[in-house]
């Protein structure tokens, strides 16, 4: 779909629409609950975690149906999002200036449009390895319904599950750090939907004279 | 073992042997299953119904006298019928009473995640806990016997539990009471083996089966249920008894390699978040140079 951020009568920038707010929100909330139970079932010295959450049968009988939900708003985001993520000229140009990215010396790295490279692989991680997990997962919701005959698909299950999960739970830490802690303003931009100029300048310089100039244009 | 304080070793007022003495009771207890003298009566599928309360649940004819085509949650024991074709065209009828193995290094126990939910005891039986059990079913894929079995009512997985409850009590299992051929035994795992090992060269030396031998299988550690067979060369003839089962090789990479590599990964990756907030810190929108400069910055 379009992006249809535009410039807001009180000088910000309007990042992220209602729909994508409310989509993004609500993969975050089932991505937690399936993170939390699933560590649970992942250690033994997790296992408390289950147990705060209402006990291991509890979150044994949701995770599948939390699964769902995030798969469900993982196709969504999928649907939104997929043609503003595709992989741009730009993206390798900004892969080489990873460690000035890094270090934060953000004046070396490329100008990029609405998204850099390293949040398209976000969006394109979780997609994947959402269908792994999703297929794995359908798998493992229902071991007894799988023949014995057909039993390498639960062998299949038990290791692509997991290795699935831990590569969302590295894109997981990253993504939150960079939100909370590293950039000013991406939370914010979550929440109500905006952002000031000096921040889509500072980090998004095309997408910033892209809304600038269809913003002047419509006028 | 609580019934080891219980054990004779004299009694009064009582000519010749004592009942029990020189017998003997090592923490290791195994149910021997001799194949080649099993009649296929089924008396210990109904014992093992009527000692663990279970109904008869209903049966599935596919032309054998099979009872049903695999074990079930409420159904724990169960002899399969195989009729197989020896070289020489003509057919000899496989009975193999189906059950736990109880293995050494049981396959369900390992890909549990449930605290306590499956118990293996120092005699060598495993026994799953339904009220610890979250009902997820990875002990159904860690099992390489198709053992556990999931029950859609109580939500939980059931399988035999070599009657511990007997066993603690000094008692065999209902299975092995009920047998009237006595195909069944029940001992320690050394008297068990010996008498495994025995009957085998009988079958061999004097009844002709070359191949008789034990199936103890050491790809699970050895199993606290073995079996003798007339063709021990050749189990999967038994009703698809393993010749060399082993924990799926996926779940012991998940449950060694994997966890160990993830959990260092995860905590390697905080760690690595936290070094760059001290060393870096945040972002900002204001230091950005005017873009002559950037781009002179970049040809730097």
């Amino acid at each position: 779909m379009k992006d249809e951020a535009r410039l807001l009568p009180n000088g910000r920038i309007l990042r992220y629409t209602f729909v994508e707010r409310l989509m993004h929100w609500l993969s975050a909330l089932s991505y937690v609950y399936l993170l939390l139970t699933g560590l649970a079932f992942w250690s033994p010295w997790l296992f408390w975690i289950a147990v705060v959450l209402g006990g291991a049968t509890i979150s044994r009988e949701l995770h599948p149906w939390a699964g769902l939900l995030f798969v469900a708003a993982t196709f969504w985001m999928y649907r939104t999002w997929a043609d503003q993520m595709r992989e741009t000229e730009v993206d390798k140009e900004w892969w080489r200036a990873l460690p000035h990215y890094i270090r934060n010396e953000d004046e070396l790295v490329p100008k990029i449009g609405k998204y850099n490279a390293g949040q398209k692989s976000l969006f394109w991680g979780f997609f994947w390895c959402g269908i792994a997990l999703l297929v794995s997962g359908v798998i493992l919701w229902f071991p007894q319904q799988v023949p014995w005959s057909l039993r390498f698909l639960r062998y299949l299950a038990v290791i692509v599950h997991p290795v699935a999960a831990l590569l969302t739970i590295a894109l997981f830490m990253i993504h939150l750090y960079m939100g909370l802690a590293i950039e000013g303003g991406a939370l914010h931009s979550m929440v109500r939907g905006d952002v000031s100029k000096a921040w889509a300048r500072a980090f998004h310089r095309l997408w910033y004279e892209k809304v600038l100039n269809e913003s002047t244009s419509r006028k | 073992m609580s019934q080891a304080t219980t054990e004779i070793r004299r009694i009064s007022g009582h000519a010749g042997s004592v009942p029990g003495e020189g017998f003997s009771r090592d923490y290791d207890v195994c149910k021997l299953i001799d194949t080649t003298t099993c009649i296929g009566c089924k008396a210990c599928e109904v014992a093992c119904l009527e000692w663990n309360g279970y109904s008869f649940t209903e049966t599935t004819f596919d032309n054998s006298y099979q009872t049903m085509p695999e074990t079930q949650w409420n159904y724990w024991n169960l002899i399969k019928f195989n009729e197989h074709e020896r070289e020489d065209g003509s057919m000899q009828l496989l009975m193999r009473k189906d059950q736990c193995m109880h293995c050494e290094e049981p396959g369900c126990l390992a890909a549990c995640p449930a605290d306590g939910a499956i118990v293996q005891y120092a005699n060598g039986i495993v026994d799953f806990q339904q009220d610890q059990c979250i009902g997820c079913g990875y002990c159904i894929t860690g099992c390489p016997f198709n053992i556990p079995k999931f029950s859609p009512t109580a939500r939980k997985v059931f399988k035999c539990t070599l009657c511990n409850d007997r066993v603690t009590q000094g008692l065999e299992p209902a299975c092995i009471k009920s047998c009237p051929t006595g195909c069944l035994h029940f001992g320690s795992k050394t008297d068990m083996k010996e008498l495994a090992e025995n009957r085998a060269a009988q079958l061999r030396e004097h009844s002709g089966f070359a191949n008789a031998g034990v199936y103890d299988p050491a790809g699970v550690g050895g199993t606290h249920v073995i079996y003798v067979l007339h063709d021990a060369t050749n189990p999967e003839a038994y009703g698809g008894l393993p010749k060399n089962p082993t924990i799926p090789l996926t779940v012991r990479l998940w449950k060694m390699p994997l966890k160990w590599l993830g959990n260092f990964a995860i905590v390697g990756g905080l760690v690595g978040l936290a070094v760059h907030y001290l060393r870096y810190g945040t972002k900002t929108e204001e230091v950005e140079e005017p873009p002559e400069q950037a781009e002179q910055g970049a040809k730097r």
